[in-house]
């Protein structure tokens, strides 16, 4: 009961403080921007704990953020060949192959607006589509290991990035094309010069949505099959033996290390695209 | 230059020029026999309401749009020729700078294009900032400037490689009038000191008359020239020539022009 | 829309002919296989129609896959467990609970968010990372937890993961539509003396409207995907995403393509109807389409 009051009490606590916080000047700033939502992540972390203790809930069920913090501790090893395994081998490596393919092809149709036309609508599709679906057969064709994961990123972050850059390729101005033409500028030239740099915007918003699509497509088709390692086999497997406070280890380690390559993009692309409006705010 | 005046060289000319557009309405006669000549050092305005063709034709010099009948030659190529020999520096009404590049960068891109050696484009760079009065400000970024700062700035860029032909296409007319009347008589310097040929399209008279050694009045459907006048003024202009009897009388004429254009529908 | 489908069409015989070309090339390894056990020898122009007919082809070509789906979807009564009919109608249940769990859940944190300066500071930087987190990590996780908590029904985990994917465009949507209406509006019903919730309802609500339903088809598009992975995991008996996992784990690859084109369908079909409802709405606000 005292577990579960203080809890109650510390979000009570908590949310006048932050109320406080954002009223103040504080709250204009970049320090107390953080301060407050790291005060709400804290919060949910301690109203957990509060409820798991208050209630009594079996470990087997919920454990608490006090069980999960030592299990991740204890386990570092087995969680760091899980991370190179699953986040690594397989989506890293498959997000650079499928960002290099759909650059390649972007520039490949960029000459004929034949293709575009033809493409774009279907890209639009595709992308809407349930292509995690494709991880079983993906898995059936390259094998178990990391590979097969690999590929089932590539197809999954292809389409909304060729989209993206077909659509940014075209997002220049009549007037800047015609500045380019009234200075004989080549065909590559335009396209170095004007029009990629203009198509930076579009690009990074389909590299952030292709960072979380790249995570999401490694650990399904570990579901599929994969060696004793891997995030979606340490889940698959610790859920079937009852190891919640494993499985949550895992997950935190997911979600962190899918917040840092968004977190990482993010940073790039306020570096490459500072001029434009959306970063100058 | 004084020579070059006396000699009157053509330097664009166009004879019974058509330019038809397909629309879906059916055919546009943005242009229609029109004949025009522009001497080198020349500033010609072109003034007329929308759709009498005056940045069509600007375009068409520029070979930014293909006439359909009639000839087009600039120092005697065809346009296409003239603009792989880099002859023109374009100005439009927006300043249409790369937000990703500083002022000083953008002033160079060109220079890039046409493969000026580096330390070419820095010199040149400096030269323009200077004549647009600009050099304090080679590092900073287009949006860290104002509308009138952000036009000087694609003048200079338009100059930077020295074309001989200068057109300009409303380049002041989404600037306030005081900005206006500065850039104007920055202008008139800027065309003494180096003597180009400029052409240049307005809405206003008082902007034409006080430019222009020559004014040219067009009319719409189809757009056709309806009157040439051969300014009377100084090559030398304070502003307050606007209050002289010639300048009100140009004025007058150029307004009974587009009376008459009018008229004709 | 005549101008785009001629170059669609051809892209799509393109990818026909691939997909063809490719399963002539992938299936073929199996015949040679088979012909050198048999001591045989095959020629090409043996080899090509076998592939295009193995019960267990590594990739199917697009007649038999077809073939497929026309049988789940026709072959039997749409309430058999063989239907692809109904389990399609499954995985449709579950999207639209949790499409409609993601649309209350992101309007109404939009709401909250534009109203308390508070709740913009904490709950949006945590939105913005929730995203980020691989959800079907999750996945089996909440299937185990509301099983423990006495929930039989599998409906409520995979809406609780459809829900997830689906409220994030709504909230970054209505975020931004109920901050459009300009200074100048605002204004103008501040000298009429209105109160901030007028300037909602009358406002901010009807401003918004726009970027909602322009969020819906990327929102239906999300709830769908969490659906079927909510289904993939799990050991679910029903719906695509189990045909999936059943035609994986008997290494039926016909069930898995016929199960991926039904959702591919189902997809097709989830947006168009958005698309239709946006239409109604833009055109009853008098926006043109």
């Amino acid at each position: 009961m005292i577990w579960l009051v203080g809890a109650v009490v510390f979000w009570g606590l908590a949310w006048a403080l932050n109320v406080w916080l954002a009223g103040s000047r504080m709250g204009q700033r970049r320090a107390g921007r953080i301060a407050v939502a790291t005060l709400f992540g804290v919060t949910i972390l301690v109203l957990w704990e509060g409820l798991v203790r208050g209630f009594a809930v079996p470990p087997v069920i919920l454990p608490g953020p006090s069980v999960i913090g030592p299990t991740i501790a204890t386990s570092l090893p087995v969680l760091w060949a899980d991370f190179v395994q699953t986040v690594v081998k397989g989506a890293l490596t498959g997000f650079a192959i499928g960002t290099a393919a759909a650059f390649v092809t972007a520039i490949a149709i960029d000459r004929s607006p034949f293709l575009q036309r033809g493409l774009l609508p279907i890209g639009n599709f595709v992308s809407a589509l349930p292509i995690v679906g494709l991880a079983p057969i993906l898995v059936m064709w390259f094998g178990f290991d990391w590979q097969s994961k690999a590929a089932v990123v590539v197809v999954m972050v292809f389409f909304p990035l060729l989209v993206n850059m077909v659509a940014g390729l075209q997002a220049t101005d009549r007037l800047s094309r015609d500045l380019m033409a009234t200075w004989s500028a080549s065909y590559w030239q335009g396209l170095f010069k004007l029009r990629l740099p203009a198509a930076m915007p579009f690009i990074f918003n389909g590299l952030k949505i292709a960072a979380t699509l790249a995570l999401i497509g490694a650990i399904v088709a570990e579901f599929f099959g994969s060696p004793i390692v891997g995030m979606g086999f340490r889940i698959s497997t610790e859920v079937g033996r009852l190891g919640l406070d494993m499985v949550w280890a895992t997950i935190a380690v997911a979600a962190l290390s899918g917040s840092a390559f968004y977190g990482l993009i993010a940073w790039i692309e306020s570096r490459v695209t500072f001029w434009h409006p959306s970063q100058r705010g | 230059m004084k020579d070059t005046l006396t000699t009157a060289q053509p330097v664009i000319e166009a004879k019974g020029l058509q330019l038809v557009f397909q629309t879906r309405d059916g055919p546009v006669h943005a242009l229609k026999d029109v004949n025009l000549t522009i001497n080198r050092g020349d500033f010609v305005s072109f003034i007329g309401p929308s759709g009498c063709g005056k940045t069509t034709f600007l375009r068409a010099i520029a070979a930014l749009e293909h006439p359909t009948g009639g000839s087009l030659t600039v120092n005697g190529l065809t346009p296409d020729e003239a603009r792989r020999k880099r002859a023109y520096g374009y100005v439009f009404q927006a300043a249409g700078l790369y937000p990703w590049r500083t002022i000083a960068g953008n002033i160079k891109l060109p220079l890039e294009i046409m493969g000026f050696a580096k330390d070419e484009q820095e010199a040149r760079v400096a030269r323009v900032l200077d004549l647009v009065e600009l050099s304090g400000f080679a590092n900073k970024f287009p949006w860290q400037l104002s509308g009138g700062m952000q036009q000087r700035a694609s003048i200079a860029r338009a100059l930077a490689f020295d074309a001989e032909i200068l057109l300009m296409d409303e380049p002041f007319g989404a600037l306030d009038e005081i900005v206006r009347d500065r850039l104007n008589e920055e202008l008139l310097k800027l065309w003494a000191r180096t003597g180009k040929t400029i052409g240049f399209v307005t809405h206003s008279i008082p902007e034409a008359v006080y430019l222009s050694t020559r004014i040219v009045v067009m009319s719409p459907r189809p757009g056709r020239i309806t009157d040439v006048i051969d300014s009377p003024l100084p090559r030398e202009r304070p502003l307050d020539i606007r209050d002289s009897k010639d300048f009100i009388e140009i004025a007058h004429r150029v307004r009974e022009g587009l009376r008459a254009g009018h008229a004709d529908e | 829309m005549s101008d785009r489908a001629i170059p669609v069409l051809t892209v799509v015989a393109g990818i026909v002919a691939l997909w063809y070309a490719a399963s002539v090339w992938m299936n073929a390894t199996w015949v040679f296989d088979q012909a050198e056990r048999a001591g045989t020898v095959v020629t090409w122009a043996e080899v090509v129609p076998q592939t295009m007919a193995q019960d267990r082809p590594l990739l199917p070509p697009p007649h038999q896959v077809a073939a497929q789906l026309w049988q789940g979807i026709t072959g039997q009564a749409v309430t058999s467990k063989r239907s692809l009919v109904y389990h399609g109608f499954v995985t449709f249940r579950g999207t639209m609970l949790g499409f409609g769990l993601g649309i209350v859940l992101g309007v109404s944190l939009a709401m909250a968010i534009v109203r308390f300066r508070v709740m913009e500071l904490s709950v949006m930087p945590w939105a913005i990372i929730s995203q980020t987190i691989p959800i079907v990590a999750l996945a089996p996780m909440i299937l185990t937890l509301s099983n423990q908590l006495g929930i039989d029904s599998r409906e409520v985990p995979k809406a609780i993961i459809s829900a997830y994917l689906s409220f994030f465009p709504v909230l970054v949507s209505m975020v931004t539509g109920l901050r459009s209406p300009d200074r100048i509006q605002i204004d103008l019903l501040a000298t009429y003396g209105a109160s901030p919730g007028q300037v909602f309802w009358k406002l901010r609500l009807p401003a918004s409207m726009p970027y909602f339903f322009a969020s819906l088809k990327v929102a239906v598009a999300a709830a769908l995907i969490g659906t079927i992975v909510g289904e993939l995991p799990t050991g679910a008996i029903e719906g695509l995403g189990a045909r999936m996992l059943i035609g994986s784990q008997f290494g039926e690859p016909l069930i898995m393509w016929a199960a991926l084109f039904a959702a591919a369908i189902l997809a097709g079909l989830l947006i168009l109807a958005v698309g239709l409802v946006e239409r109604m709405a833009r055109a009853r606000m008098g926006v043109a389409p």
